[in-house]
């Protein structure tokens, strides 16, 4: 048999290999652009509007000088609270339901709605809140607002509350069933705490996802330049004052949206980063 | 031989239609150590799952025949209290994850909701971590979780975990199979102390821990119940020629 002939293209490949591993870099760099152009954008703007007057006073009418976002702070914390207390323990309770039962025709047809409900646009479930609970209350209102955002939140949370529990070993359900514990109680204190750093996860990345939501919000919660505690009274909110700033004449208004922007990319930022966090340090080691 | 402590009759155990226990017939006798030997997939472990209700857990499982504690058969009972009395450790160890090594052992209790007060949980987790012999490993380091010990010591602490119930039976799935061997003299050491106090009815395919540790054992083969007899007399004289052939390790 002939010797294979030493490679005098070796260096040739070596090239191709730099080469191939550079563009792969190149790109990978490009992900994360569009992220750290955002960024710098909306601090070099917003920064200088955010003050502590900003954060802790009502919006001024046009022509007056200061004014802040203080009770579109406020409104995005109801609508988010709202939201949560409707669709953390249906989509837990879901999630769990799937990853539990795994076949039947329940299961499949909750799953294939929650598939379906994770792609409805968010307008589309503005208008359902609207004829829903609008039209129904006769009134713009946070609870309204709040609903819609709940819609949005369930799919998200049902999904990782589902991967999470399926995650869970079967030997942990017999080591709780062989000590005669009953199955609801195995569920609640063993199966759940187990997967609690993937179920909060998701719940922290839903509230990330609709913390930012404008589209829905547009005809429920309406917006209101008055700080509104009472929940079936119009409440505004961050991405509200981003749109109604952002799209009106005035310069000064302009600047107060890209200080809302900078508050809200803060606190979308600080939801991801904590669900990183959360998941490193409640993981738990089967 | 005296009144057994659980009689098994013409039991049969099925997956789908797939008939995995054959008429089984068997008499466990109290405070002694009984295994269940046998090739891989013969029915062995699904004959002990059956023993505390674990089997019927899986979708499509179903059993036919009876399983009677004392008098009372197993399955008129609820299946949460045949748990209660009949403990159950696995092939592989499985503290509970999110829970502390102190609170492993009580998790039986916990779980369950029955409220106890200080000084009898103390008493309940020393004891019980003294008869699965780790008291003296972990008494410093109670509050640590049960995950952070070594895999030998994660076994003794779910032997602990079953012993804290007070059961009159302990079920044990290959306990030492997942085990160094370091680790599986330790539990076979153990499990000839507890035999003085709990009826033992564990599953192993290792022929010479069967030889070691039981008084009786049983050889299963293809969900059919061969030769159950004192272990001494199935090691020396064994009446089947399967048996036989199993122990010189013709087939398994």
């Amino acid at each position: 048999m002939s010797v294979p002939a030493a490679a005098p293209n070796i260096t040739y490949r070596v090239i191709k290999d730099r080469l191939f591993q550079a563009l792969m870099l190149f790109f990978s760099f490009f992900t994360f652009l569009p992220l750290l152009l955002i960024i710098f954008h909306i601090v070099q703007n917003g920064i200088a509007v955010v003050d502590w007057e900003f954060l802790t006073h009502l919006p001024r009418p046009v022509g007056e000088v200061g004014g802040g976002i203080a009770n579109a702070m406020v409104g995005t914390l109801m609508l988010i609270a709202i939201a949560s207390v409707i669709a953390i323990p249906l989509g837990v309770c879901a999630g769990v339901y799937l990853a539990e039962q795994k076949k039947g025709i329940v299961c499949y047809l909750v799953r294939l709605c929650v598939e379906i409900l994770h792609g409805v646009p968010s307008i589309v479930i503005g208008i359902i809140a609207y004829a829903w609970v609008v039209i129904t209350l006769g009134t713009f209102s946070a609870l309204s607002g709040g609903i819609a955002l709940a819609i949005m939140m369930l799919p998200v949370i049902v999904r990782s509350t589902e991967e999470t529990i399926k995650l869970i070993p079967d030997t942990l359900r017999e080591a709780s069933l062989s000590l005669g514990v009953p199955y609801y109680r195995t569920v609640l204190k063993v199966i759940i705490p187990a997967g609690m750093s993937g179920i909060a996860t998701g719940i922290l990345i839903s509230v990330a996802r609709v913390g930012g939501e404008t589209a829905p919000l547009l005809f429920t919660a309406f917006g209101s330049p008055f700080m509104e505690v009472n929940i079936f009274k119009p409440v505004n909110s961050l991405p509200l004052v981003i749109f109604n700033y952002a799209t009106s004449p005035y310069p000064e208004w302009h600047a107060l949206a890209w200080g809302a922007s900078f508050v809200l990319v803060a606190f979308v930022l600080l939801l991801n980063l904590s669900a990183k966090f959360l998941t490193r340090k409640w993981k738990v080691q089967f | 031989m005296e009144s057994p402590i659980l009689s098994v009759k013409s039991f049969c155990a099925y997956f789908g239609e797939l008939a995995v226990l054959n008429n089984v017939n068997l008499s466990i006798t109290e405070r002694k150590a009984t295994a269940i030997m046998g090739p891989s997939g013969c029915g062995k472990t699904t004959l002990i799952r059956c023993i505390n209700r674990m089997h019927e857990l899986i979708p499509g499982a179903r059993v036919s025949g009876e399983i009677l504690l004392r008098a009372e058969n197993l399955y008129g009972m609820n299946p949460i209290n045949v748990r209660r009395k009949i403990g159950m450790v696995f092939q592989k160890p499985n503290p509970f994850p999110t829970m502390s090594i102190y609170d492993n052992v009580i998790a039986g209790y916990t779980l369950n909701g029955i409220k106890l007060d200080r000084r009898d949980k103390n008493r309940i987790v020393e004891e019980s971590l003294m008869r699965a012999a780790l008291w003296g490993e972990v008494k410093d380091v109670l509050h640590r979780k049960g995950t952070f010990l070594s895999g030998g010591q994660q076994q003794r602490l779910c032997i602990a975990r079953a012993l804290a119930m007070n059961p009159e039976i302990m079920l044990l799935d290959e306990p030492t199979s997942a085990l160094d061997p370091r680790a599986t003299a330790h539990i076979e050491e153990l499990i000839e102390e507890l035999k003085k106090q709990v009826t033992i009815v564990m599953v192993t395919h290792n022929i010479a821990q069967a030889a070691r540790i039981s008084d009786y054992t049983a050889f299963i083969y293809l969900g059919e119940l061969i030769e159950y007899g004192t272990t001494q007399k199935m090691f020396t004289v064994p009446q089947d020629k399967r048996t036989e052939e199993y122990l010189s390790g013709k087939f398994g």
